[in-house]
This record gives structure tokens, sequence and C-alpha cells, in this order.
């Protein structure tokens, strides 16, 4: 028991301190070191990966639970995701001391004039990327009829969009109604 | 409280309590976090504003971790150092320790479920739009003259068209910045 929780430890303590970008670029070594351990096979990996993205939360956050809970319970579960954490607790800690001091340096200003409109376009990528796989229909399962993009989903973005926009409406909001219509217009 | 005036304090509370919202109403991670993030974070608490946000993103996307977890270290520990990044850090992360136990005790039986997989789909959905929004807000906010346009543009594409990894993205950005703000504008001064 005590192996399997210092190797929850140091697995995902690595897991954390050697991706970066999170989300996605984290599930490559997260599979490996799941691998190397035996903390659960390719099928539930797949299947958690699943729940991951359709549940609240980051997806690497799920993903140590997950493993973590499979491995030793409840312990199990908040060493693992604990230890994904960690890294970033030691390396952010100092580096952001060092930003908010010396953010003001024209050098620095700079090169955060120049980030910001990069990040803008990171996120209106993201944004298309999110409408990519959240409105097409998956191609091996529509039968090439129609329009390739699922109308209500549409409607529902599209209605998301305008209440945030138009009427500055609460994102949490957005989401409840949205699962709930969701639950109406799927059911047909 | 003016708008724009940034709040230097929260109690450790407050911290937990507005990143425990904001993880616990995140479908997808990452950039999808933005509309929750503006809202708990900029609108309703002022700890940081609609401009500030982008640098502190930039910075918990090139440093090791989850990009969601760094974003809430960075916040936390300035309003309420070592401490409040944890908490906030902890805030973040309890809702996924909550749920995904939950679903992993009952794991057959929710995957199972028609009636969660058509509520997903779409909240799915909702957060397309809610990101683009975002996506919207933020340009308009933050391209203030012509090389924003360029650089913002050029991310765009580059990270919606190829494989670039968005740390080069960033660093690029990072670079045109010096090249245009800091170096530009000292040719400028001395001509």
């Amino acid at each position: 028991m005590l192996t399997a929780l210092f190797h929850l430890f140091t697995g995902f303590f690595k897991i954390g301190m050697f991706t970066i970008g999170g989300g996605y670029a984290m599930l490559p070594l997260m599979q490996e070191e799941i691998a190397r351990y035996g903390w659960m096979t390719a099928a539930e990996f797949i299947d958690i990966i699943a729940i991951a993205e359709m549940t609240p939360g980051a997806i690497a956050v799920n993903a140590a639970t997950f493993a973590g809970f499979r491995t030793a319970g409840v312990i199990g579960a908040l060493l693992a995701t604990a230890s994904l954490a960690l890294p970033s607790l030691l390396i952010l800690v100092p580096l952001s001391n060092f930003w908010e001091i010396h953010r003001d340096h024209p050098i620095l200003t700079a090169v955060f004039r120049g980030i910001k409109p990069a990040v803008a376009g990171l996120i209106g990528a993201a944004a298309i990327y999110i409408g990519k796989t959240a409105l097409l229909y998956d191609p091996l399962l529509s039968k090439g009829e129609g329009l390739p993009i699922d109308l209500r989903s549409l409607l529902i973005a599209a209605s998301v969009f305008f209440a945030v926009r138009r009427f500055k409406a609460d994102p949490i909001k957005a989401i409840i109604v949205s699962g709930i219509v969701g639950l109406v217009v799927f059911g047909f | 409280m003016q708008q724009n005036q940034k709040q230097r304090k929260a109690t450790l509370w407050e911290l937990f309590s507005a990143w425990f919202k904001i993880g616990l109403f995140t479908f997808g991670g990452g950039y999808a976090m933005l509309p929750l993030i503006e809202r708990e974070v900029i609108d309703k608490k002022g700890w940081t504003d609609k401009e500030e946000i982008l640098s502190i993103y930039a910075l918990a996307q090139s440093v090791p971790g989850v990009i969601a977890v760094n974003t809430s270290i960075i916040l936390g520990n300035r309003l309420a150092g070592v401490k409040g990044a944890a908490v906030a850090a902890a805030g973040v992360i309890a809702p996924s320790l909550i749920i995904i136990m939950i679903i992993a005790a009952n794991f057959d039986y929710i995957m199972n479920s028609v009636y969660v997989l058509q509520a997903f789909s779409g909240i799915r959905a909702a957060v397309v739009g809610l990101v683009a929004a975002a996506a919207v807000r933020i340009a308009l906010g933050s391209l203030k003259d012509k090389p924003a346009y360029i650089i913002a543009i050029a991310a765009f594409v580059l990270s919606a068209f190829t494989d670039l990894h968005a740390i080069a993205i960033i660093l690029g950005g990072a670079l045109a910045g010096l090249a245009v703000y800091y170096f530009g504008a000292r040719r400028g001064a001395e001509d």
C-alpha cells in the first residue's frame, strides 16, 4: 500500500513537473506512467478521458483523481491530485512574485504588450477548435445527408453567445439552462 | 470601488469559494474557464482586469502544470501569498475530486445513462458560445494598435491551422512585443 502511494506521488509529481500547456499535453506522459504502474487498463484510460471531458474541472486533474481513486481510494485520489498541482505551486509562487515586482520594467511591459494579442489570437483559435468538436456531427455516425452541423447544438451555442454578449448573462446559469435544454432536445 | 481599481486583498475563504465555483462550472478545461474567470474574478471580485488576465494566462501556460491550477496560483499568491496560492489551487481542484470520486464509484451506471449524455451535449454546445463571447470581448479590449492586430491575427492563424505549440506562439508574441514596443520605441525616440 505504501509503495502504491509513493508511486502515485512520484508519478503525478513528474506529470505536473514535465508537461507544459496543461490538458491534452499531459495525457501522453500520463498514459506512460499509468502503463508503467498499472494504475488502470488502456480501455479505462480512454473512458476516463471521455469522462474528464464531460465533467467539470481541468482534464488532467480529473484523470489524476480517477487514477488515484482506482489505485488507493480517497487517499489515493487526494494524493495523486495534490502531487499533480505541487510542482505548479513550487514554480509559480517565486516566478509570479518576480513578475509582480518587475512588471513595470520597460522590457517586461513591451514583452507583455506583444504577448497579450498573441493570447487573444490563441483564444479565438480555441473557440473554433471547441466549436468543431461540439457542433459538428461525428462523420462516422452521420449518414452524409444534410448539413454536417448539428443544428440543435448550433442554436444553443448561438443563444448563449447572444445572451452573454447582449444581456451579460451569468455563464453558470447559461451552462445549467443548456444542460436542461440538451436533456429535452437531444431526447428526440 | 471603481471598475478598474484592482483589489489587493482577499480572505482565504473568498479565494477558495470563488475558485471552487470556477472549477465546478468549467467544462473542458483551459480556455473554457475564461468566461467563468471573467465573471467571478474580474466582474464580481475585481482581482484582475480584462487585459491583465491575458498576461496571467500567458504565464500560466508557459510553465509546467495544469492551466486552470496555474492561473489560480498566480492570482491566489498575489492576494494572499503562498497560503492564498495553495487555497485557490485547492478550490479549483476540489470539485473535480468530489465529482470524479462519485463517478469512479458508480462508473458503469453513469456511463450508460442516456440522460447524462443528452445533458452534456447541451452543455458542450453552451461552452462554444461562452468561449466565442469571451474571445470577442477580449479582442475588443486588448487590440489597441496596428501591431497588436497583426500579432493577434498571426497567432490565430498559426494556432488554428498549424501544429505549432501555444508556447511557441506566446514566445513569438513576446519577441514581437520586444521588437515593436521596446526597440521600436527607442529607435523612434532617437530619430
